[in-house]
């Protein structure tokens, strides 16, 4: 099915008989089962004001399409959401919606918020067919709940979305990224904390194991003027030369591949295993690092995100146990997302109020089924 | 305004649910006297008075838990409080609530600096969350003009905003985790000291909901590093238009003030009649401030006076030392008082698209004239969110009314123009029931059902929000379950 208009979409859902699985582009390779549900067909720009900083386009709007017409006036999705084509190995356009339905944010998500918070509108169709609409296209907005919010990050299960608007920002003049290097995970996560810490504005931290001649590399962004990156990039060196390891500021082509691969797990494509992500507290990275036995790992967001590539079928929570956080199998067979499931189950108070919404945005459990909660007992199979 | 009529049926069980209140709290922290239960009778919307039946002021989550099974078991309505400062009666009581204040509840739990993060009773102030921080060069970002004032509380319900939202972001950007109790004394915990939701975001939800949901007893808040310094630069325009254009080329060039603040004439006026801050006399006046570096600054501020100059300013005044950035703000910071010098005003919140600020401010004049009520416009300028000030006479019979008339079609026109009826303070019972306005019957609904979910019987600040023929099956309901 692919529907060409809101109107369109919602008495094909009025009138559906069984799930529906929902697809953007098709680049996360979820297979939820069911009636393919493409959104292809809602798509394009239909407000652009850079003055204001404001754009609105279809859910079903390729990002590269979006992306070339703030590009144009030299402004960005700030958020920098990941390209999942490379480690799904996957083929397909990522589209808009569904960058927003994942809440789908990378490296620069520490310093200018994630996806979430560029969303200032959605209009969606949930699961029996309504048309809905929440938020504006304005920046600031608290007029009555922020389902805007709700629908970022519900993968679809509590409605379709159709339109979203959102809040861009230019391009800064230029960025410069700081790398320490064999530094050892502890000692990375204490750097970045103090980076973070500090008032030169950093916009992404990460640490890589293993990354440019095979040694550890810690690396530090920040973005603006050039005067003043130069001038952050050194205050940043002063700070760190008390640590006595090589430090360098990297040439320009080695910091863009470097945050690209970051931003899309690139280090993990073309390696075998399960691709698992862990949201955590920064401090305690490290602990769960040990803890994890993965094959392989690197850290964003300053220590407060790590991709684990584990040996396939192995069950990542369990061996982190509880802590403050979670983990979201990206990559996987089917029967380990079966299993382990995609996403961390949450404490029975939270999972309640979760099932509650579902229940209420979807009475017959028939968006992406499953995918994010048990399938509740009485939905037709 | 109109409120629900109390049920005589919960007013006739008062004394019951004082004592089962006063078997779970300290004697001092249950109070059902109406000498004393009168300073709960409003927030900061003092148009809307009601004294509660009971108020109770718990010290611990376990505390609010109890308060709230017995409410619930009692079919008790009850409005969650923080500091009362409200301009949208979100706090006014119901002659048949119970007042839930978290003002005991004003600790520091937690400071994490590596992590960035502080935990903390959700009754403590905005400023004193700052404060607590300071001395160790963070600060908490949201920054609302009632900082020294309002609770963490009322911030997360109202998703409040500052002055330097357009650089940190409001409430719900900075806001990571919380606990919250539940109607019926469940406790839950959502979000945490990581960065992401990992199921539904419920965090995002909660944000803003107007104490509608639960009430949030703990917070985790994002705190961020100091900046080296910060300056503005004032500038004066003979045509409100021309302003409007200056705004959106600054935001087009790159350069990210941390804040953009207009004034228009009537308000310079007043400000200048009241403090004396120096200003120039003409249509529209922006003062731009940006942070960074003393070379960071001077940077940005070159860059931004440049654009100004193509807009041929009447005043260009760029501030070299905090004395002349303190004088700058001056007049801005009073602006609300010397307005309430005047006389008594109502203070709107409407957003509207920033390219729309020449139309609106124009019609708002005419409005202006045909009401016989004067206004002036203080704007943040780089988010769109409008705050007129409608002046009247609270003495003169029937001017309340006129303002409120006048202020809703201000509104009206907000949504007209592409926004929104509230940019930071929320709907409470003022805007209520202009939410017709904004959302379709099917817009509403979906959320109403986030409250069916949260609170099935309606029972936590029922009148607030939604407009009362929307949601009055729903709090039948739960006048009904009884
Ligand atoms: C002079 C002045 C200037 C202001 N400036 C700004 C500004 O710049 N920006 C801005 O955004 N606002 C501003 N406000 C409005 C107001 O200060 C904010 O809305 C503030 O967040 C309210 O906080 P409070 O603690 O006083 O909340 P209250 O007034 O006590 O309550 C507000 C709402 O929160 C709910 N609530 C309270 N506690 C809880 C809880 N524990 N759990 C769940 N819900 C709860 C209440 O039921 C109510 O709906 C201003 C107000 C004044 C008087």
């Amino acid at each position: 099915m692919r529907p060409d208009s809101e109107a369109a979409l919602a008495e094909m859902i009025r009138s559906a008989d069984g799930p529906l699985a929902i697809r953007g582009g098709g680049t996360r390779g979820f297979s939820t089962g069911g009636t393919v549900l493409e959104t292809g067909g809602l798509s394009g720009v239909s407000l652009y004001e850079p003055g204001a900083l404001t754009l609105v386009a279809g859910a079903g709007t390729p990002l590269s399409e979006i992306e070339a017409v703030l590009a144009a006036e030299n402004q960005r999705l700030a958020f920098e959401p990941m390209d999942h084509r490379g480690v799904m190995g996957t083929t397909g356009e990522p589209t808009l919606g569904g960058v927003m339905a994942a809440n789908v944010s990378g490296p620069r998500r520490i310093q200018g918020g994630a996806a979430r918070d560029y969303a200032l509108g959605v209009r969606f169709v949930d699961g029996a067919g309504t048309i809905v609409s929440n938020g504006g296209r304005v920046m600031k907005n608290v007029t009555g709940y922020d389902l805007v919010k709700l629908m970022c990050g519900a993968y679809g299960t509590l409605g379709v979305l159709t339109e979203v608007s959102l809040k861009v920002l230019p391009v800064p003049e230029t960025s410069g990224t700081l790398m320490l290097r064999d530094l050892t995970a502890q000692d990375a996560v204490e750097v970045m904390s103090r980076a973070l810490g500090s008032p030169w504005e950093i916009t992404g931290a990460s640490h890589c194991a293993k990354i440019i001649d095979d040694r550890p590399v810690t690396a530090l962004r920040v973005e603006g003027f050039e005067d003043s990156v130069n001038y952050r990039l050194q205050q940043l060196k002063t700070l760190f030369a008390d640590r006595g390891v090589d430090m360098e500021i990297a040439p320009q082509d080695m910091s863009d591949w470097f945050w690209d691969g970051v931003r899309n797990a690139g280090k993990f494509s073309e390696a075998e295993g399960d691709v698992w992500r862990v949201s955590c507290k920064p401090s305690d990275g490290p602990g769960l690092d040990a803890a994890a036995g993965a094959e392989e790992c690197f850290t964003d967001w300053g220590g407060g995100l790590i991709w684990f590539r584990m040996a396939p079928g192995t069950d990542l929570r369990a061996r982190l146990g509880s802590f403050d956080g979670h983990a979201t199998l990206v990559r996987a067979s089917e029967e380990t997302r079966a299993t382990p499931g995609v996403f961390q189950p949450e404490a029975p108070g939270v999972a309640r109020l979760s099932a509650g919404l579902r229940a209420r945005f979807d009475p017959r459990g028939i968006l992406n089924r499953g995918l994010m909660g048990p399938v509740m007992a009485g939905e037709p199979a | 305004m109109e409120m629900p009529i109390p049920d005589p049926a919960i007013l006739a069980r008062k004394s019951r649910v004082v004592e089962r209140l006063s078997a779970v709290l300290p004697r001092d922290a249950v109070i059902s006297d109406l000498s004393e239960t009168r300073a709960y009778e409003c927030d900061a919307l003092t148009a809307y008075r009601c004294p509660p039946m009971v108020a109770v002021l718990p010290s611990s989550t376990a505390e609010v838990s109890d308060v709230l099974r017995i409410c619930h078991e009692e079919g008790v309505p009850v409005v969650p409080r923080g500091s009362g400062t409200s301009l949208a009666g979100g706090a006014l009581p119901t002659a048949d609530s119970v007042i839930l204040g978290v003002a005991r509840m004003n600790d520091v739990l937690e400071t994490d600096y590596p992590n960035r993060t502080i935990r903390v009773q959700t009754g403590r102030t905005n400023l004193s969350v700052t404060g607590a921080v300071e001395e160790n060069g963070f600060f908490y970002a949201p920054d609302p003009s009632s900082q020294l004032a309002c609770a963490i509380a009322g911030n997360i319900a109202m998703n409040s905003g500052g002055a330097h939202c357009l650089k940190y972001g409001v409430t719900t950007n900075n806001l990571m985790g919380v606990t919250m109790v539940m109607m019926d004394g469940e406790v839950v915990e959502i979000g945490g000291a990581h960065m992401d939701s990992g199921g539904l975001d419920l965090l995002g939800l909660i944000c803003g909901s107007e104490g509608q949901l639960g009430v949030v007893t703990e917070a985790t808040l994002r705190i961020l590093p100091k900046p080296e310094g910060a300056r503005p630069v004032l500038m004066g325009f003979d045509d409100n238009e021309v302003a409007g254009a200056c705004v959106s080329d600054i935001i087009k060039a790159g350069v990210l003030p941390v804040a953009i603040e207009f004034m228009d004439r009537p308000c310079i006026e007043a400000t200048e009649a009241f403090a004396q801050a120096g200003y120039p006399m003409c249509e529209a006046l922006l003062i731009v401030e940006v942070e960074g570096s003393e070379a960071e600054i001077d940077h940005q501020l070159a860059l931004i006076m440049e654009i100004a100059r193509r807009h041929n300013p009447v005043e260009l005044r760029e501030s070299k030392s905090a004395d002349e950035s303190a004088r700058i703000w001056l007049g801005r910071k009073s602006a609300f008082g010397a307005m309430g010098q005047i006389n008594d005003y109502m203070c709107l919140d409407g957003t509207i698209p920033v390219s729309e600020l020449p139309f609106v401010l124009r019609r708002i004049g005419e409005m202006s004239e045909k009401f016989g009520l004067k206004v002036g416009n203080v704007f943040h300028a780089g988010d769109g969110n409008m705050h007129p000030l409608i002046l009247f006479d609270a003495n003169k019979p029937g001017d309340l009314e006129l303002c409120e008339e006048f202020g809703a079609e201000i509104l009206k026109l907000c949504v007209e123009a592409g926004g929104c009826l509230t940019g930071e303070h929320g709907v409470g019972i003022e805007k209520r029931d202009l939410m017709n306005y904004q959302y379709a019957p099917e817009d509403l609904e979906a959320q109403m059902a986030v409250k069916d979910v949260f609170d099935p019987q309606w029972l936590l600040n029922p009148a607030k929000v939604f407009p009362l023929a929307s949601s009055e099956a729903r709090r039948a309901l739960s006048v009904a379950a009884e």
